[in-house]
Protein backbone atom coordinates (compact mmCIF):
# COMPACT_ATOMS: atom_id res chain seq x y z
CA UNK A 1 0.00 0.00 0.00
CA UNK A 2 3.10 2.00 0.96
CA UNK A 3 3.74 2.19 -3.07
CA UNK A 4 0.73 3.78 -3.79
CA UNK A 5 1.43 7.11 -1.71
CA UNK A 6 4.53 7.18 -3.98
CA UNK A 7 2.82 8.01 -6.97
CA UNK A 8 2.55 11.15 -8.98
CA UNK A 9 -1.13 12.27 -9.62
CA UNK A 10 -0.80 11.62 -13.05
CA UNK A 11 -0.25 8.27 -12.86
CA UNK A 12 -2.56 7.48 -9.93
CA UNK A 13 -5.03 8.82 -12.25
CA UNK A 14 -4.14 6.62 -15.27
CA UNK A 15 -3.77 3.38 -13.35
CA UNK A 16 -7.24 3.93 -11.56
CA UNK A 17 -8.62 4.55 -14.78
CA UNK A 18 -7.36 1.32 -15.85
CA UNK A 19 -8.78 -0.31 -13.00
CA UNK A 20 -5.72 -1.07 -11.06
CA UNK A 21 -6.76 0.23 -7.68
CA UNK A 22 -9.61 2.28 -6.63
CA UNK A 23 -9.54 5.89 -5.13
CA UNK A 24 -10.35 4.13 -1.51
CA UNK A 25 -7.50 1.80 -1.97
CA UNK A 26 -5.59 5.31 -2.87
CA UNK A 27 -7.28 7.08 -0.23
CA UNK A 28 -6.44 3.72 2.46
CA UNK A 29 -3.26 4.03 1.94
CA UNK A 30 -2.64 7.93 2.42
CA UNK A 31 -4.74 7.60 5.51
CA UNK A 32 -2.08 4.78 6.97
CA UNK A 33 0.95 7.07 5.52
CA UNK A 34 -0.71 10.11 7.67
CA UNK A 35 -0.78 7.96 11.08
CA UNK A 36 2.69 6.58 10.28
CA UNK A 37 4.10 10.66 9.89
CA UNK A 38 1.77 12.09 12.85
CA UNK A 39 5.57 13.61 14.55
CA UNK A 40 5.77 15.64 11.44
CA UNK A 41 2.68 17.79 12.72
CA UNK A 42 1.49 18.81 9.14
CA UNK A 43 -2.16 18.38 9.74
CA UNK A 44 -3.70 20.57 12.33
CA UNK A 45 -6.95 18.47 11.16
CA UNK A 46 -7.55 15.50 9.36
CA UNK A 47 -10.45 14.36 8.10
CA UNK A 48 -10.38 10.67 7.40
CA UNK A 49 -13.83 9.72 7.58
CA UNK A 50 -14.65 12.60 5.08
CA UNK A 51 -11.93 11.50 2.68
CA UNK A 52 -13.34 7.88 2.48
CA UNK A 53 -16.63 9.06 1.57
CA UNK A 54 -15.26 11.27 -0.85
CA UNK A 55 -13.39 8.16 -2.27
CA UNK A 56 -16.25 5.77 -1.98
CA UNK A 57 -17.90 8.89 -4.28
CA UNK A 58 -15.26 8.75 -6.78
CA UNK A 59 -15.04 5.30 -7.29
CA UNK A 60 -18.91 5.64 -7.89
CA UNK A 61 -19.25 8.08 -10.38
CA UNK A 62 -15.94 6.23 -12.14
CA UNK A 63 -18.05 3.07 -12.65
CA UNK A 64 -21.00 5.36 -14.40
CA UNK A 65 -18.18 6.96 -16.56
CA UNK A 66 -18.52 10.54 -15.07
CA UNK A 67 -14.74 11.39 -14.12
CA UNK A 68 -13.24 14.65 -12.87
CA UNK A 69 -9.66 15.40 -13.63
CA UNK A 70 -8.66 14.81 -10.37
CA UNK A 71 -11.05 11.94 -9.71
CA UNK A 72 -10.08 9.94 -6.31
CA UNK A 73 -6.75 12.23 -5.62
CA UNK A 74 -6.07 12.33 -1.98
CA UNK A 75 -5.35 16.34 -1.31
CA UNK A 76 -4.29 18.47 1.72
CA UNK A 77 -6.00 21.81 1.92
CA UNK A 78 -3.70 24.20 3.41
CA UNK A 79 -5.81 25.38 6.83
CA UNK A 80 -6.75 29.08 5.17
CA UNK A 81 -9.34 27.86 2.80
CA UNK A 82 -12.64 27.60 4.43
CA UNK A 83 -13.54 24.41 3.99
CA UNK A 84 -17.76 24.07 4.70
CA UNK A 85 -18.46 21.87 8.34
CA UNK A 86 -14.51 21.32 8.31
CA UNK A 87 -12.68 24.08 11.27
CA UNK A 88 -10.42 26.43 9.38
CA UNK A 89 -7.57 28.12 12.12
CA UNK A 90 -5.32 29.93 9.99
CA UNK A 91 -3.17 28.04 12.46
CA UNK A 92 -4.62 30.88 15.26
CA UNK A 93 -5.97 30.54 18.52
CA UNK A 94 -8.12 33.70 17.41
CA UNK A 95 -10.18 31.53 14.91
CA UNK A 96 -10.10 28.13 17.28
CA UNK A 97 -13.72 26.86 16.46
CA UNK A 98 -14.56 28.34 13.62
CA UNK A 99 -16.20 26.18 11.28
CA UNK A 100 -17.11 27.96 8.13
CA UNK A 101 -20.63 27.29 6.18
CA UNK A 102 -19.14 27.98 2.85
CA UNK A 103 -16.63 26.31 0.44
CA UNK A 104 -13.56 28.26 -0.61
CA UNK A 105 -14.07 28.67 -4.28
CA UNK A 106 -10.62 26.94 -5.04
CA UNK A 107 -11.20 24.18 -2.77
CA UNK A 108 -14.57 23.92 -4.10
CA UNK A 109 -13.10 23.83 -7.62
CA UNK A 110 -11.25 21.02 -6.61
CA UNK A 111 -13.69 19.02 -4.92
CA UNK A 112 -15.60 19.45 -8.19
CA UNK A 113 -12.78 17.73 -10.27
CA UNK A 114 -12.96 14.72 -8.35
CA UNK A 115 -10.40 15.19 -5.56
CA UNK A 116 -10.42 13.81 -2.05
CA UNK A 117 -9.58 15.76 0.96
CA UNK A 118 -7.85 14.36 3.75
CA UNK A 119 -7.34 17.14 6.08
CA UNK A 120 -6.18 20.98 6.52
CA UNK A 121 -2.58 21.75 6.59
CA UNK A 122 -0.52 23.87 9.12
CA UNK A 123 1.08 26.65 8.22
CA UNK A 124 2.51 29.93 9.98
CA UNK A 125 -0.11 31.77 11.94
CA UNK A 126 -2.40 33.93 9.48
CA UNK A 127 0.27 32.49 6.58
CA UNK A 128 3.23 35.01 8.60
CA UNK A 129 6.38 33.51 8.69
CA UNK A 130 8.80 31.43 6.21
CA UNK A 131 9.50 28.65 8.45
CA UNK A 132 6.13 27.75 10.11
CA UNK A 133 7.51 28.24 13.55
CA UNK A 134 4.67 30.84 14.07
CA UNK A 135 1.60 28.68 14.37
CA UNK A 136 -0.15 28.28 16.63
CA UNK A 137 -0.61 24.67 16.50
CA UNK A 138 3.03 24.33 17.02
CA UNK A 139 6.04 23.87 14.19
CA UNK A 140 6.02 21.49 11.51
CA UNK A 141 9.20 19.20 10.82
CA UNK A 142 10.47 19.13 7.35
CA UNK A 143 10.83 15.40 6.89
CA UNK A 144 14.38 16.25 5.28
CA UNK A 145 17.63 15.73 7.79
CA UNK A 146 20.90 17.62 7.22
CA UNK A 147 22.87 14.28 6.36
CA UNK A 148 25.82 16.28 9.02
CA UNK A 149 23.67 16.77 11.60
CA UNK A 150 20.51 13.96 11.62
CA UNK A 151 19.74 14.93 14.89
CA UNK A 152 18.32 18.30 14.24
CA UNK A 153 15.15 18.81 13.66
CA UNK A 154 14.48 21.74 10.65
CA UNK A 155 11.92 23.83 9.45
CA UNK A 156 9.57 22.97 6.00
CA UNK A 157 9.24 26.57 4.90
CA UNK A 158 6.64 28.72 5.50
CA UNK A 159 4.01 29.87 5.40
CA UNK A 160 2.79 26.58 3.68
CA UNK A 161 4.86 24.75 5.57
CA UNK A 162 2.25 21.60 6.10
CA UNK A 163 1.15 21.90 2.85
CA UNK A 164 5.33 21.34 1.43
CA UNK A 165 5.98 18.90 4.45
CA UNK A 166 3.20 16.64 3.81
CA UNK A 167 3.87 16.19 0.08
CA UNK A 168 7.48 15.45 0.22
CA UNK A 169 6.42 13.00 2.99
CA UNK A 170 4.38 11.33 0.77
CA UNK A 171 1.01 12.08 3.08
CA UNK A 172 -0.84 13.95 0.69
CA UNK A 173 -0.28 13.95 -3.27
CA UNK A 174 -0.80 17.49 -3.65
CA UNK A 175 -1.83 20.32 -1.56
CA UNK A 176 -3.06 23.88 -1.74
CA UNK A 177 -0.74 26.83 -1.01
CA UNK A 178 -1.13 30.61 -1.01
CA UNK A 179 1.62 32.91 -1.51
CA UNK A 180 1.76 36.29 -0.40
CA UNK A 181 5.58 36.74 -0.67
CA UNK A 182 7.15 33.05 -1.37
CA UNK A 183 4.63 30.86 1.14
CA UNK A 184 4.37 28.54 -1.88
CA UNK A 185 7.65 28.47 -3.46
CA UNK A 186 10.26 29.03 -0.45
CA UNK A 187 8.66 25.78 1.58
CA UNK A 188 8.69 23.68 -2.07
CA UNK A 189 11.87 24.96 -2.39
CA UNK A 190 12.92 23.23 1.29
CA UNK A 191 11.04 20.39 0.97
CA UNK A 192 12.26 19.25 -2.42
CA UNK A 193 8.78 19.62 -4.41
CA UNK A 194 6.94 21.86 -6.68
CA UNK A 195 5.10 24.33 -6.58
CA UNK A 196 3.90 27.05 -9.00
CA UNK A 197 2.48 31.23 -7.50
CA UNK A 198 0.16 31.84 -10.44
CA UNK A 199 -0.35 35.12 -11.42
CA UNK A 200 -2.29 37.60 -9.40
CA UNK A 201 -5.59 37.17 -10.39
CA UNK A 202 -5.66 33.45 -11.89
CA UNK A 203 -7.22 32.17 -8.64
CA UNK A 204 -9.91 33.22 -6.50
CA UNK A 205 -9.26 34.71 -3.23
CA UNK A 206 -12.59 33.80 -1.87
CA UNK A 207 -13.00 32.11 0.88
CA UNK A 208 -9.46 31.87 1.36
CA UNK A 209 -8.70 33.83 5.16
CA UNK A 210 -6.99 37.16 3.84
CA UNK A 211 -3.70 38.31 5.02
CA UNK A 212 -2.37 40.96 1.94
CA UNK A 213 -5.15 41.32 -0.52
CA UNK A 214 -2.95 43.04 -3.40
CA UNK A 215 -0.62 39.75 -3.25
CA UNK A 216 -2.32 36.80 -1.51
CA UNK A 217 -2.86 33.92 -4.33
CA UNK A 218 -3.59 30.76 -4.13
CA UNK A 219 -1.61 27.88 -6.24
CA UNK A 220 -0.59 24.29 -6.36
CA UNK A 221 2.31 22.15 -4.46
CA UNK A 222 3.12 18.85 -5.95
CA UNK A 223 5.97 16.51 -6.64
CA UNK A 224 6.22 16.77 -10.44
CA UNK A 225 5.49 19.95 -12.98
CA UNK A 226 3.02 18.08 -14.59
CA UNK A 227 1.13 17.25 -11.55
CA UNK A 228 1.32 21.02 -10.42
CA UNK A 229 -0.09 21.86 -14.45
CA UNK A 230 -3.09 19.52 -13.18
CA UNK A 231 -4.34 21.05 -9.81
CA UNK A 232 -3.58 24.36 -11.80
CA UNK A 233 -6.16 23.39 -14.17
CA UNK A 234 -8.47 22.48 -11.48
CA UNK A 235 -8.18 25.62 -9.21
CA UNK A 236 -7.39 28.48 -11.59
CA UNK A 237 -10.60 30.43 -13.50
CA UNK A 238 -12.86 33.52 -13.23
CA UNK A 239 -15.06 34.21 -9.86
CA UNK A 240 -17.53 36.73 -9.66
CA UNK A 241 -17.46 36.89 -5.90
CA UNK A 242 -14.00 37.47 -6.50
CA UNK A 243 -13.60 41.26 -7.91
CA UNK A 244 -9.88 40.71 -8.65
CA UNK A 245 -10.27 37.63 -9.67
CA UNK A 246 -9.36 37.53 -13.79
CA UNK A 247 -11.54 37.37 -16.29
CA UNK A 248 -9.23 35.27 -18.55
CA UNK A 249 -9.62 32.29 -20.23
CA UNK A 250 -7.47 29.00 -18.37
CA UNK A 251 -5.39 27.28 -20.83
CA UNK A 252 -4.28 23.52 -20.38
CA UNK A 253 -1.83 23.84 -18.46
CA UNK A 254 -0.61 20.34 -19.11
CA UNK A 255 -0.52 20.13 -22.89
CA UNK A 256 2.08 23.19 -22.29
CA UNK A 257 4.49 21.04 -21.33
CA UNK A 258 6.08 20.46 -24.77
CA UNK A 259 9.45 19.74 -23.57
CA UNK A 260 10.71 22.13 -26.68
CA UNK A 261 12.45 25.66 -25.28
CA UNK A 262 14.46 26.10 -28.04
CA UNK A 263 14.66 29.66 -28.96
CA UNK A 264 13.53 30.81 -26.10
CA UNK A 265 15.51 33.40 -24.27
CA UNK A 266 15.90 33.05 -20.17
CA UNK A 267 16.81 36.26 -18.31
CA UNK A 268 19.64 35.71 -15.53
CA UNK A 269 18.92 38.77 -12.90
CA UNK A 270 22.76 40.54 -11.63
CA UNK A 271 20.84 41.62 -8.56
CA UNK A 272 19.66 38.23 -7.43
CA UNK A 273 23.61 37.29 -6.97
CA UNK A 274 24.31 39.42 -3.74
CA UNK A 275 27.19 39.09 -1.28
CA UNK A 276 26.06 36.40 1.22
CA UNK A 277 24.83 33.90 -1.61
CA UNK A 278 25.38 30.62 -0.35
CA UNK A 279 28.23 28.67 -2.55
CA UNK A 280 25.90 25.73 -3.17
CA UNK A 281 23.10 27.75 -4.14
CA UNK A 282 24.82 29.46 -6.86
CA UNK A 283 26.54 26.71 -8.04
CA UNK A 284 23.00 24.87 -8.72
CA UNK A 285 21.31 27.78 -10.35
CA UNK A 286 24.23 27.97 -12.92
CA UNK A 287 23.65 24.25 -13.44
CA UNK A 288 20.36 25.47 -14.32
CA UNK A 289 21.31 28.03 -16.60
CA UNK A 290 23.71 24.94 -18.39
CA UNK A 291 20.59 22.81 -18.60
CA UNK A 292 18.36 25.34 -20.58
CA UNK A 293 21.45 25.73 -22.94
CA UNK A 294 21.73 22.42 -23.58
CA UNK A 295 17.85 22.69 -24.27
CA UNK A 296 18.37 25.35 -27.03
CA UNK A 297 17.03 28.12 -24.88
CA UNK A 298 19.18 31.10 -24.84
CA UNK A 299 20.43 32.42 -21.25
CA UNK A 300 20.32 36.49 -21.61
CA UNK A 301 22.04 38.66 -18.34
CA UNK A 302 19.55 40.79 -17.41
CA UNK A 303 18.74 43.99 -14.43
CA UNK A 304 16.28 44.06 -12.21
CA UNK A 305 17.85 47.68 -10.39
CA UNK A 306 15.11 47.78 -7.41
CA UNK A 307 15.36 44.18 -6.53
CA UNK A 308 17.31 45.60 -3.04
CA UNK A 309 14.06 47.91 -2.10
CA UNK A 310 11.54 44.75 -2.62
CA UNK A 311 12.09 43.73 0.82
CA UNK A 312 11.43 47.00 2.89
CA UNK A 313 8.31 48.10 0.49
CA UNK A 314 6.60 44.62 1.06
CA UNK A 315 7.08 45.12 4.72
CA UNK A 316 5.58 48.18 4.38
CA UNK A 317 2.47 46.86 2.02
CA UNK A 318 1.89 43.58 3.60
CA UNK A 319 1.14 45.06 7.02
CA UNK A 320 -0.89 47.40 6.42
CA UNK A 321 -3.19 45.59 4.41
CA UNK A 322 -2.99 42.82 6.97
CA UNK A 323 -3.48 45.12 9.76
CA UNK A 324 -7.18 46.27 7.96
CA UNK A 325 -7.83 42.73 7.24
CA UNK A 326 -7.30 41.65 10.30
CA UNK A 327 -9.48 44.30 12.17
CA UNK A 328 -11.96 41.43 11.47
CA UNK A 329 -11.26 39.42 14.42
CA UNK A 330 -12.96 41.40 17.10
CA UNK A 331 -14.52 38.51 19.38
CA UNK A 332 -17.90 39.46 17.71
CA UNK A 333 -18.79 37.22 14.77
CA UNK A 334 -16.08 34.42 15.17
CA UNK A 335 -13.63 32.80 17.37
CA UNK A 336 -12.42 33.82 20.15
CA UNK A 337 -14.21 36.02 22.84
CA UNK A 338 -11.93 37.07 26.14
CA UNK A 339 -14.36 39.01 28.47
CA UNK A 340 -14.03 42.54 29.47
CA UNK A 341 -15.26 45.63 31.16
CA UNK A 342 -16.61 47.67 28.07
CA UNK A 343 -16.84 46.94 24.34
CA UNK A 344 -12.93 48.21 23.33
CA UNK A 345 -11.78 46.42 26.51
CA UNK A 346 -13.21 43.15 24.74
CA UNK A 347 -11.65 43.97 21.71
CA UNK A 348 -8.46 44.50 23.37
CA UNK A 349 -8.48 41.47 25.52
CA UNK A 350 -9.46 39.13 22.54
CA UNK A 351 -7.27 40.00 19.94
CA UNK A 352 -3.73 40.09 22.48
CA UNK A 353 -5.18 36.57 23.92
CA UNK A 354 -5.94 35.29 19.88
CA UNK A 355 -2.75 36.76 17.83
CA UNK A 356 0.73 35.33 18.18
CA UNK A 357 3.44 37.74 18.26
CA UNK A 358 4.74 37.87 14.88
CA UNK A 359 1.05 38.62 13.95
CA UNK A 360 0.72 41.10 16.21
CA UNK A 361 4.15 42.95 15.36
CA UNK A 362 2.57 43.10 11.86
CA UNK A 363 -0.31 44.52 12.93
CA UNK A 364 1.15 47.19 14.80
CA UNK A 365 3.24 47.86 12.23
CA UNK A 366 0.86 48.07 9.75
CA UNK A 367 -1.62 50.52 11.90
CA UNK A 368 1.69 52.82 12.25
CA UNK A 369 2.69 52.98 8.78
CA UNK A 370 -1.36 54.15 8.08
CA UNK A 371 -1.82 55.77 10.65
CA UNK A 372 -1.81 59.81 10.54
CA UNK A 373 0.55 62.09 9.53
CA UNK A 374 2.88 58.69 8.22
CA UNK A 375 0.44 57.09 5.40
CA UNK A 376 2.08 59.36 3.02
CA UNK A 377 6.16 58.64 4.22
CA UNK A 378 5.68 54.36 4.33
CA UNK A 379 2.83 53.54 2.53
CA UNK A 380 2.40 55.94 -0.46
CA UNK A 381 6.23 55.87 -0.74
CA UNK A 382 5.98 52.00 -0.78
CA UNK A 383 3.30 51.56 -3.89
CA UNK A 384 5.52 54.03 -5.81
CA UNK A 385 8.54 51.67 -4.92
CA UNK A 386 6.24 48.98 -5.74
CA UNK A 387 5.11 50.04 -9.23
CA UNK A 388 9.20 50.72 -10.09
CA UNK A 389 9.69 46.79 -9.07
CA UNK A 390 7.27 46.23 -11.12
CA UNK A 391 8.25 48.43 -14.62
CA UNK A 392 11.90 46.43 -13.96
CA UNK A 393 10.00 43.48 -14.76
CA UNK A 394 7.87 44.62 -17.88
CA UNK A 395 11.34 46.26 -18.77
CA UNK A 396 13.42 42.56 -18.80
CA UNK A 397 10.14 40.97 -20.44
CA UNK A 398 10.26 43.26 -23.43
CA UNK A 399 13.75 40.92 -24.25
CA UNK A 400 13.60 38.03 -22.42
CA UNK A 401 10.51 35.23 -22.34
CA UNK A 402 10.96 33.80 -18.81
CA UNK A 403 13.42 34.66 -15.99
CA UNK A 404 15.63 32.10 -13.48
CA UNK A 405 16.45 32.84 -10.42
CA UNK A 406 17.12 30.73 -6.97
CA UNK A 407 14.17 30.12 -4.71
CA UNK A 408 15.65 31.01 -1.70
CA UNK A 409 19.58 31.98 -0.37
CA UNK A 410 19.84 28.79 1.67
CA UNK A 411 18.68 25.69 2.25
CA UNK A 412 16.18 24.47 4.97
CA UNK A 413 17.43 25.63 8.71
CA UNK A 414 16.81 24.34 12.35
CA UNK A 415 13.48 24.45 13.83
CA UNK A 416 14.58 27.75 16.14
CA UNK A 417 17.00 29.16 14.42
CA UNK A 418 16.30 33.01 12.82
CA UNK A 419 14.24 33.97 15.50
CA UNK A 420 16.50 36.69 17.57
CA UNK A 421 15.57 39.22 14.77
CA UNK A 422 12.62 39.34 12.30
CA UNK A 423 14.27 41.43 9.63
CA UNK A 424 16.76 38.04 9.32
CA UNK A 425 13.87 35.83 8.68
CA UNK A 426 12.25 37.96 6.72
CA UNK A 427 15.69 37.39 3.94
CA UNK A 428 14.32 33.52 3.29
CA UNK A 429 11.84 35.34 0.73
CA UNK A 430 14.08 38.33 -0.88
CA UNK A 431 14.16 36.30 -4.51
CA UNK A 432 10.53 35.36 -3.93
CA UNK A 433 8.86 39.05 -3.10
CA UNK A 434 9.92 41.06 -6.26
CA UNK A 435 7.54 38.94 -8.46
CA UNK A 436 4.94 38.59 -5.58
CA UNK A 437 5.02 42.37 -5.53
CA UNK A 438 4.61 42.43 -9.27
CA UNK A 439 1.75 40.22 -9.34
CA UNK A 440 3.92 37.72 -11.73
CA UNK A 441 3.91 33.55 -12.02
CA UNK A 442 6.84 32.37 -10.51
CA UNK A 443 7.56 29.02 -9.75
CA UNK A 444 9.76 26.59 -7.46
CA UNK A 445 10.88 23.45 -8.48
CA UNK A 446 13.85 20.86 -6.81
CA UNK A 447 17.06 21.24 -8.97
CA UNK A 448 20.07 19.33 -6.78
CA UNK A 449 20.85 18.75 -3.33
CA UNK A 450 23.58 20.71 -0.90
CA UNK A 451 26.53 18.67 -0.11
CA UNK A 452 24.55 17.99 3.46
CA UNK A 453 21.67 16.57 1.43
CA UNK A 454 18.95 19.16 1.48
CA UNK A 455 16.96 20.07 -1.10
CA UNK A 456 17.91 23.44 -3.34
CA UNK A 457 15.28 24.51 -5.30
CA UNK A 458 15.31 27.41 -8.41
CA UNK A 459 12.30 29.75 -9.68
CA UNK A 460 11.31 30.23 -12.75
CA UNK A 461 9.22 33.86 -13.58
CA UNK A 462 6.97 34.61 -15.87
CA UNK A 463 4.81 37.77 -17.75
CA UNK A 464 1.59 37.72 -16.42
CA UNK A 465 -0.89 35.21 -17.11
CA UNK A 466 1.93 33.50 -19.13
CA UNK A 467 1.62 30.05 -16.80
CA UNK A 468 2.48 27.70 -19.77
CA UNK A 469 6.13 29.23 -20.83
CA UNK A 470 6.60 28.61 -17.01
CA UNK A 471 5.30 25.30 -17.41
CA UNK A 472 7.25 24.45 -20.27
CA UNK A 473 10.72 25.57 -19.37
CA UNK A 474 9.88 23.95 -15.68
CA UNK A 475 9.13 20.81 -17.10
CA UNK A 476 12.51 20.81 -19.42
CA UNK A 477 14.64 21.79 -16.39
CA UNK A 478 12.78 19.08 -14.20
CA UNK A 479 14.10 16.28 -16.64
CA UNK A 480 17.17 17.54 -16.76
CA UNK A 481 17.43 17.58 -13.21
CA UNK A 482 16.20 14.19 -12.96
CA UNK A 483 15.95 14.91 -8.78
CA UNK A 484 15.04 11.75 -7.10
CA UNK A 485 16.41 11.85 -3.91
CA UNK A 486 13.62 11.43 -0.82
CA UNK A 487 13.33 12.59 2.57
CA UNK A 488 13.95 10.10 5.45
CA UNK A 489 11.79 7.31 5.87
CA UNK A 490 9.90 7.12 2.10
CA UNK B 1 12.59 55.99 13.38
CA UNK B 2 12.97 54.94 16.74
CA UNK B 3 9.42 54.70 19.06
CA UNK B 4 9.16 55.78 22.65
CA UNK B 5 6.75 53.31 24.89
CA UNK B 6 3.95 56.24 24.77
CA UNK B 7 4.07 55.84 20.74
CA UNK B 8 3.51 52.15 20.89
CA UNK B 9 0.90 52.58 23.62
CA UNK B 10 -0.72 54.59 21.04
CA UNK B 11 -0.43 52.10 18.04
CA UNK B 12 -1.60 49.46 20.32
CA UNK B 13 -4.85 51.10 21.45
CA UNK B 14 -4.99 51.88 17.24
CA UNK B 15 -5.09 48.71 17.31
CA UNK B 16 -7.06 47.21 19.89
CA UNK B 17 -4.67 45.00 20.89
CA UNK B 18 -3.77 45.20 25.05
CA UNK B 19 -0.22 45.09 25.78
CA UNK B 20 1.39 44.54 29.41
CA UNK B 21 3.38 47.40 30.55
CA UNK B 22 6.22 45.66 30.85
CA UNK B 23 6.23 44.53 26.96
CA UNK B 24 6.10 47.72 25.97
CA UNK B 25 10.19 48.73 26.10
CA UNK B 26 11.14 45.27 24.12
CA UNK B 27 8.28 46.38 21.76
CA UNK B 28 9.37 49.37 20.76
CA UNK B 29 12.77 48.37 20.04
CA UNK B 30 11.51 45.61 17.89
CA UNK B 31 9.06 47.94 15.68
CA UNK B 32 12.00 50.73 15.72
CA UNK B 33 14.45 47.91 14.51
CA UNK B 34 12.18 47.26 11.51
CA UNK B 35 11.03 51.14 10.98
CA UNK B 36 14.72 51.60 10.29
CA UNK B 37 14.81 48.47 7.88
CA UNK B 38 12.17 50.01 5.75
CA UNK B 39 12.95 53.56 6.09
CA UNK B 40 15.96 52.63 3.47
CA UNK B 41 13.08 53.47 0.85
CA UNK B 42 13.60 56.78 1.57
CA UNK B 43 16.62 56.85 -0.96
CA UNK B 44 14.56 55.18 -3.84
CA UNK B 45 14.09 58.26 -6.14
CA UNK B 46 9.85 57.85 -6.90
CA UNK B 47 9.55 61.13 -8.53
CA UNK B 48 6.99 61.62 -10.72
CA UNK B 49 5.83 57.75 -10.26
CA UNK B 50 2.11 56.59 -9.69
CA UNK B 51 1.31 54.97 -6.68
CA UNK B 52 0.55 51.20 -7.70
CA UNK B 53 -2.53 50.18 -6.38
CA UNK B 54 -3.63 46.70 -8.00
CA UNK B 55 -0.85 44.66 -10.28
CA UNK B 56 -3.81 44.03 -12.46
CA UNK B 57 -4.58 46.52 -15.42
CA UNK B 58 -8.15 45.87 -15.14
CA UNK B 59 -10.90 48.48 -13.38
CA UNK B 60 -13.41 46.84 -10.92
CA UNK B 61 -16.81 45.05 -12.17
CA UNK B 62 -19.94 46.61 -12.20
CA UNK B 63 -22.76 44.49 -11.75
CA UNK B 64 -26.35 44.73 -11.52
CA UNK B 65 -27.55 46.08 -8.21
CA UNK B 66 -29.87 42.91 -7.05
CA UNK B 67 -30.33 40.79 -4.40
CA UNK B 68 -28.78 37.69 -5.04
CA UNK B 69 -28.15 36.27 -1.69
CA UNK B 70 -29.98 36.51 2.08
CA UNK B 71 -31.88 34.30 4.46
CA UNK B 72 -29.15 33.12 6.48
CA UNK B 73 -28.96 34.81 9.61
CA UNK B 74 -28.08 31.00 11.12
CA UNK B 75 -25.77 30.30 9.23
CA UNK B 76 -23.90 33.95 9.76
CA UNK B 77 -24.58 33.44 13.85
CA UNK B 78 -23.56 30.34 13.86
CA UNK B 79 -20.02 31.21 14.57
CA UNK B 80 -20.50 33.65 16.89
CA UNK B 81 -18.97 33.42 20.29
CA UNK B 82 -22.56 34.96 21.86
CA UNK B 83 -25.56 35.41 19.76
CA UNK B 84 -29.51 36.01 20.51
CA UNK B 85 -33.10 35.99 19.14
CA UNK B 86 -31.01 36.70 15.87
CA UNK B 87 -28.57 39.22 16.70
CA UNK B 88 -24.84 39.27 17.75
CA UNK B 89 -24.67 40.67 21.15
CA UNK B 90 -21.31 42.62 22.70
CA UNK B 91 -20.92 44.16 25.54
CA UNK B 92 -23.30 47.04 26.93
CA UNK B 93 -22.32 50.23 25.01
CA UNK B 94 -24.99 52.13 25.62
CA UNK B 95 -25.73 53.56 29.72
Amino acid sequence: MRELTKLTIAEAGRRMAKGEFTAVELTRAHIAAMGAKKGLNAYITETPELALEQAKAADLRRQAGAVGALSGIPLGIKDLFCTKGVQTTAASRILEGFTPHYESTVSGKLLAAGAVTLGKLNLDEFAMGSSNMTSAYGAVENPWRSQADPGTALVPGGSSGGSAAAVAARIAMGATGTDTGGSIRQPAAFCGIVGIKPTYGRCSRWGIVAFASSLDQAGPMARTVEDCALMLNAMAGHDPKDSTSAPVAVPDFAAALTGDIRGLKVGIPAEYRPDGLSAEVAKVWQQGIAWLKDAGATPVEISLPHTKDALPTYYIVAPAEASSNLARYDGVRFGLRVPGTSLDDMYRKTRAAGFGKEVRRRILIGTYVLSAGYYDAYYAKAQKVRRLIADDFATAFETVDVILTPTAPTPAFAIGANTDDPVTMWLNDVFTIPTSLAGLPGLSLPAGLSADGLPLGLQLIGRPFDEETVFRVAGVMERAAGFAALPEGV
Amino acid sequence: MSLDKATVRSIAELARIEVAEDELDHLAGELSNILTFVEQLAQVDTEGVAPMTSVVAMSLPMREDAVTDGHQAEAVLANAPEAQDGFFTVPKVVE
